[in-house]
Parts: C-alpha cells; structure tokens; sequence
C-alpha cells in the first residue's frame, strides 16, 4: 500500500494500525482496520475491525472535544470518500454510448474502472494516515476513545449518536471566522508564536490556493487523455474503411494513441496522488496547527480576563480568593498550552519537511520515468510507422 | 507587467510557429522521390485542360521518361503507388510562402495584404523568383475562376480558405492581442496551403489564372466573391446537383467502382469531422493545461516564498521555475497540435466536399445526356408526326432538330465519359496525396511529442537533485 502523504508513522512495533482492505457498498465505504500491537491495554495482540467514516468522524470529534487535548495538534480528520467524480463520467458514459464505437466505449469503461479505484486508493490512503498519526503520537495513542474504537467489536453507530448528544458539537459550531480576527489580535510576547501565527496565517491561504491550482492542472491533464482515446477511436473507425497497408498504418497510430492515453493517465494520477493529495493534507493540518493558536489565544484572552475580574474583586473587597484562584488556573492552562504547543508546531515543521520532501522526490521519479515510457514508446513507433 | 506577460507569449508563440510551420511548409511542397517534372510534361501552350488531352500528362511514368503514346487509363484504381510509379513526377520545383501581413486602411474598410513569393525553376514562370502582394479576396477570387472552370470537369480543385467575420472584425478594430495575431496567422498558413495544394495539381499549375495570380504584380479585385468563400461557391454547386437529383430519378449507375467510392467517401467524411472535433478538443485542453500549470506555478512560488524552512523554501520556489518551463512546453505543443494536425484535418475534410461535389458534377453530366436522349426521342416522335402532315418547311426544320440533337446527345455521352475519366483519375490521386499526407504529417507529430518528452525528462531532471536537497 503506497503511503504518500505523511512519512511511515508505523515505526513504533508496539501499536502498528494499517487498513489493508475496504469494501464499497453504494454510498457507505467500509475499512477493515488492522492492528497489530504489544501492549497489554489491548485484549488481543492481532485484530482486526470494520468501521465506516462516520466512526473516524466521530473519533475525531471526540478528542477535538477533550480539553485534555487543547494543546495539541488535532490529526485532521479524513474527508468524505468521494465518488462524484467516476459517477459523474459513469452517467455521461452511460449517455454518450450510442455515439460511440464498441472499442471506445470499452476504453472508456476501463478508464472509468481505473478513476474508481483512483478514489478508493486515496479514501483508504488518508483514513489510515489519521489512525497512525494517533498510534504514533505519545497522547493520543493513550485515548480511550481511540482504544475502543479499534477494539470495540460491535457497532459504533448507538455510541455515535450519544456522543452527539453530548458535546451537541460545540467546538465545532463556534464561528470559526472569528478565530482568525482573534489569533491576529491577541498580543504576543513570544517570539516563537509571533513568528508561528505570522506563518500560518499566510501558509495556510497560499496551500489552499496551490491545492486548488494542482487540482485544475491535474484535472487538464485527464482531458488530454481523454482525448486521446476519441483520437485513437476515430482513427480505427478510419481504419476500418482503408485496404492494405494504410490500414496498418492506421491502426498502428491509433494504438499509439491508446498508450499516449494510458501514459498520460498514470502522470494524472500519480500528480494527484504526489502533488495535489499531499497539498490538500498540509492545508487540513495546517489548519489544524492555527486550531491550537486559536485555542491558546483563547486561553491567553481568558487569563487576561481573569487578571481584570481579580482586580475589580480586590477593589471591591469581594470573593477574592476565588478570582485568585481562578487567575492561577487560567495562568496553568495557559503555560500548559504553551509549552506543549511549542513542541507540537516544532515537530509540525519536521514532520512536513519531511513529507514534502519524499513526495516532491517521489513525484519527480514518477514523472520522469512516465517521460522515459513515453519517449521509448514514440521513438519505437516512429521506427515502425516510418519502416512501413 | 500584464503588457510584458502579452510580448512574452507572442515571442515565444512566433518563434515556436516558425518552426512548426516550416515543418507544415516543407512536406506539402515536396515528396521523397528524386525525379523532377520534365519540361515536356507540362504544356504552355495550352490554355485550360482540353478534354480530349490525352492522358501524357497523368500517366504513369516508367523509369522518368514521358511516354509518347497515351496509354488507356485503367478504371480501376491503382493500387498504392511504389516508389518508381506516378511518384516521380510529383516533385515539382516551386516553392511557395504567404508572409508578412500588413493591415492597409483603418476600421471597416481595413484588409490585410499578404506577400506571396514563388520560387521555381519551372519554364511556365517568367522569373525565377516573384514576389507580389495580395489580399484574402484575391485567394477567393482565384478560386472562383478554378472551380468554374474544372469543376464542372471532374477535377478536385482544392477550396480556399473560410472567411471569419468574427475573427477579421478584431483585426479591422485594430485590437493587437494575441487572439488577433494568432487568427492572422491562422490564415496565413491556410493561404499558404491553399496554394501549394492548388499548384501540386498538374492542370491547376499551368491554368494561367493561376499563372497570372502568383507572378503579375496587379490584380483586378475580385468583386463578387464578396459573397462567395470557397465553401460558398461548393455549397452553391451541390444546391444544384441536389435540385438537379431530386428531378431525375436515381441514376443508373453502371460502374460500382463509382458506387463504392462514393459510399466510401460518404464514410471518410463523417469519420473526419469526428477525428478533426476530438483533434480541435485536444488542441483547447492542452491550452487549458498550459494556462493551469502557469497557474499552479506562480501559486506554489507564493507558497515557497511564504515556507519558512529555508531549504523547503528553495524547493518550492525551483518547483515554480520548473512548473513554468512546462507550461510553455505544453503551449508550444498545442500550436504543433494545431497546425500540424487539426489545420490539416480541416483542410481534408473541406477537401472532402470538393470530392463529393465533383460525385455530383458527374451526375449532373449524366442527367444531361439523357435529358439529351429524351430530347431527340421527342424530336424523333415530332418528325414522325409531321411525315404525314403536309408542310415541308416544319419537315425541314425537325429533321435539323435531330440532327442538332443527336449531336448533344453524343457529346453529352463524351462530357460524361471524360468527366468520368478524370474522376478516377483525380480520385487515384487524390487518396494517393492522402496518404501520403497522413504518413507525413503523422510521423511530424509523434517528432513534436517526443520533443516535448524530451524536454520534461530534463527539466524533471534537473529539479530531483533540488528536491533531494531539501534537508
């Protein structure tokens, strides 16, 4: 299984979590989530689990939830599988089969086959990396929600909908605007946070952005195979109607076509899966990483709200113990954050150099070794085409 | 810096298309084989095609000598040629270009002048090398004369290039984007085919409009083609035939060679338009993915620009340079796209039309010659008739009107004979020139791809050690 966007998060023996396999059922993906483990919170030392996206949803939630974890960085939570784009063309093959030829409607259908399993390669890809990004983390992997979501072996719909119930999302409903408007505004006295918010603030618009691009540059590339295949499919039908020899020239064009498409379409792919996929994660995690900032301004404008109620309470003479105590816990929290936020966005930093590194170098190799099969590919029928 | 952006692609974007379109040049004016046009094979003493010429001129040559004796054109069509068959006298010595667009006037009056240059070393021509200047109309003027004249025999006059109302409107505005500059372009290249089309064909070379055309150095304007393109003159005569066929009834066809290529290139033009439409879909998407890829590149310098490790930073930024590199490699492969192929294919299939327009020339021929016969049959019966009615006079005057009539009668046999003859002929080749084309062309294409393959294995190259270095 070809992990792409996060570095192998499985080095840790004692807690190893892959998803080896995942059935599609209409709308619902179901993933087997495999674990191997040597620690003796967990009953077995080797299981495996069905769970739905709806139940790493509800995993996510519930340690976004924990206060616990305010000062971490929350693993971004995987996206929706999304199947629009094979069933769109699906639909539109199904329309435009009476203007085609047998053979390109069978390419066509191939092709399709090959953009389905596309999606569920990248589905199953970045469910697992939000499994591992918790295994390999010294907290997370300690949660108990974690726990029972690996080992519970019934389903996690009833505890869903309680959960639901519980936090009513309340993290999540906040206008998340406002964060933005509330990091900019707090007063840094911390220079490393100065520098952090600085940079997240503007990497994040710019990911987002270079996600977007990567996505319509890959999406170009798709049409010119596709066009490809109605070139390769136009010529056979000329073909059909020649004698002799042009027929074989013909025919032999139009297969160039045919692997002209194909290459093309692994170049597609393989950017998407390097490029776009890896730039479509960092934006979610570097989302996640300005989440903390948010969550430690928070803490900072609390504690500074505190300082103000203890001294309108000194002045008045009143409950003055407690707002000491309060200011004392606003300050506790504060530093906690603080200091384990500094680690977080520290190891955030390596952890995406990292990252960025082996899929630009992976993306590079791909993309020169599909330039090498196609320049052999057309060299060689050049050779053929010009012997005839 | 929008106006630097603008130059850059219409540098890049002319010097890209001198290449390409010397490559375009080169192989419709010359064929592989070695052997020249003699001088006896092309006549200039005559002066339009005679009908009864015999077939010196298209016969097949053996070992490069012209034969003397006709030799009776086989109904059938030649298989591909080999090399030592009718090839050898397809090399001509001339050389054509269209170059140098001038815009003359100003608003709606405005055209734009081409300069036409001949070089050859044919006797025909008066000068070795001639320059002239001419305007789109001119081309369609010279076309209008052609297909008068030989269509109506059978021959497969290569149609002139489309007029664009949209496209000449932005020229006369003045708007110099880069839109305008490519539809200009766009058209020089056309005329330049045109032309070179028009003077590979043996007859069409002599014709001395044509003559007239490339060497005087003025022109009368042609007025009346201000209605008529090329496709409208073609559209024009198959209204006609197409009157002329829904009143007779369908014709006896005698030959099933005739039958059989005419199925045939119903077939090759539906099949065309469709080649030519995926071809045209191939040209837009790579263009889209020229743009996206610029795109994307400036986006992933902002995003190194804004990385503060520093050697990420790098990488991203050399991820943006090389990013740009291709967008121009993908560019330029969309001109070779379109001019290469799609421009070719358009030229097929408008040829294509001439092919079938001259189908129906035929069967107007035919439809003459039986109206003919169905004439003479009545002026038969007439006299029969007046054999018992006493006027000598009117006697005299229906016995001329057969004879007048059994003369049409065998000419129209003759005109439907020759036009006949010289379908096969054009047709043998036609699909000869066809293929050729095709193979050509075809192998000119895959050339470009590789180009552009070879080129990103470098720049690719070139970024893994930077991309390496990140640390």
């Amino acid at each position: 299984m070809v992990r792409s966007v996060s570095v192998d998060l499985n080095n840790d023996a004692s807690l190893v979590i892959d998803i080896p396999d995942a059935l599609c059922e209409r709308d619902k993906v179901k993933f087997t989530i495999h674990i191997k483990t040597t620690l003796s919170s967990f009953q077995k030392s080797e299981f495996s689990v069905p769970r739905q996206h709806e139940d790493f949803i509800w995993l996510h939630d519930t340690i976004v939830e924990t206060e616990e974890y305010a000062g971490l960085i929350i693993p971004p939570a995987p996206p929706k599988p999304d199947f629009e784009g094979p069933r769109e063309k699906m639909h539109k093959l199904g329309e435009g089969e009476s203007s085609m030829t047998k053979e390109e409607y069978a390419k066509m259908k191939q092709e399709l086959e090959a953009e389905y399993l596309a999606v569920f390669k990248k589905t199953v890809q970045v469910h697992e990396v939000f499994l591992q990004r918790l295994s390999s983390h010294p907290m997370f992997r300690k949660d108990r929600n974690f726990q029972i979501f690996l080992e519970y072996d019934q389903d996690l719909t009833v505890r869903r909908k309680n959960a639901k119930e519980m936090f009513g999302g309340f993290f999540k409903n906040m206008v998340k605007s406002a964060d933005e408007v509330l990091i900019s505004g707090v007063k840094e006295v911390d220079e490393f946070f100065e520098q952090e918010k600085i940079f997240l603030l503007d990497y994040s618009s710019k990911i987002k952005d270079a996600t977007a691009k990567a996505e319509k540059m890959t999406r170009s590339h798709k049409n010119v195979a596709d066009d490809y295949n109605h070139i390769s499919g136009a010529m056979n039908s000329i073909a059909a109607d020649n004698n002799t020899a042009f027929k074989k020239h013909l025919e032999k064009c139009a297969e160039v076509f045919e692997k002209l498409r194909k290459l093309e379409d692994r170049v597609a792919s393989d950017q998407e899966l390097k490029l776009t996929e890896l730039l479509r994660y960092y934006t979610r995690d570097i989302q996640a990483a300005k989440d903390l900032l948010y969550r430690r301004a928070r803490a900072l404008a609390d504690y500074e709200n505190s300082n103000k109620t203890l001294d309108k309470a000194r002045l008045k003479g009143k409950d003055i113990a407690q707002a000491e105590e309060n200011q004392k816990q606003c300050l506790r929290k504060f530093d906690k954050l603080s200091e384990s936020g500094k680690k977080e966005l520290t190891s955030f930093k390596a952890r995406r150099v990292v990252a960025f590194r082996k899929n630009l170098i992976e993306m590079t190799e791909l993309e020169i070794k599909h330039a090498k099969n196609s320049m052999s590919l057309l060299q060689g029928s050049i050779e053929i085409l010009n012997s005839n | 810096m929008h106006e630097c952006k603008c130059k850059r692609s219409l540098a890049g974007f002319s010097s890209v298309l001198f290449v390409v379109l010397s490559l375009v040049k080169v192989f419709l004016s010359q064929s592989p084989e070695a052997a020249c046009l003699s001088a006896e094979d092309i006549s200039p003493s005559s002066n339009g095609p005679r009908d009864d010429d015999p077939d010196d001129l298209f016969a097949g040559v053996d070992g490069g000598s012209v034969s003397g004796q006709s030799r009776p054109q086989s109904g059938r069509v030649r298989p591909l040629a080999g090399p030592d068959e009718e090839e050898n006298r397809d090399t001509f010595d001339i050389q054509i270009s269209v170059s140098d667009p001038e815009k003359v006037g100003d608003g709606m009056n405005a055209y734009m002048v081409y300069k036409v240059t001949t070089k050859t070393s044919l006797s025909i021509f008066s000068r070795d090398e001639v320059c002239v200047k001419r305007r789109f109309s001119d081309f369609l003027g010279l076309y209008s004369k052609l297909a008068s004249k030989y269509m109506h025999m059978g021959y497969i006059v290569p149609p002139a290039p489309e007029k664009s109302i949209v496209g000449m409107t932005k020229v006369k505005v003045g708007k110099e984007d880069l839109s305008s500059v490519e539809f200009v372009e766009k058209r020089r290249s056309a005329l330049e085919r045109y032309l070179l089309r028009t003077v590979k064909h043996p007859a069409l070379l002599k014709d001395p409009d044509v003559l007239q055309f490339l060497e005087s150095s003025e022109l009368p304007r042609a007025v009346s083609t201000q209605a008529l393109s090329g496709a409208g003159i073609l559209r024009m005569v198959n209204k006609a035939a197409d009157a002329v066929n829904k009143m007779t009834i369908k014709m006896n066809e005698s030959d099933a060679w005739f039958e059989e290529k005419q199925q045939q290139f119903e077939n090759l033009d539906v099949q065309l338009r469709k080649l030519h439409a995926s071809v045209e879909s191939l040209v837009c998407h790579r263009k889209e993915l020229s743009v996206n890829t610029a795109s994307f590149a400036k986006s992933a310098a902002m995003l190194g620009n804004s990385e503060d490790h520093t050697a990420l930073s790098r990488a991203l930024s050399q991820l943006a340079e090389v990013e740009e590199k291709i967008d121009q490699l993908h560019q330029d492969q969309s001109y070779a796209d379109f001019y290469l192929i799609s421009e070719l294919l358009g030229d097929y299939v408008r040829l294509i039309t001439a092919v079938k327009g001259v189908f129906d020339q035929r069967m107007k021929a035919w439809a003459k010659w039986q109206d003919a016969q169905v004439m003479l049959q009545r002026k038969r019966e007439a006299e029969a008739k007046l054999q018992y009615a006493n006027k000598p006079d009117k006697l005299q005057q229906a016995t001329d009107e057969i004879r007048e009539w059994e003369g049409k009668v065998q000419q129209g046999e003759r005109d439907f004979e020759q036009i006949s003859k010289n379908i096969r002929r054009e047709v043998g080749r036609f699909e000869k020139d066809r293929v050729k084309d095709f193979r050509v062309v075809i192998i000119k294409y895959l050339e470009s791809l590789v180009h552009t393959q070879q080129q990103l294995i470098k720049y690719w190259e070139a970024f893994l050690p930077e991309a390496k270095a990140i640390a």
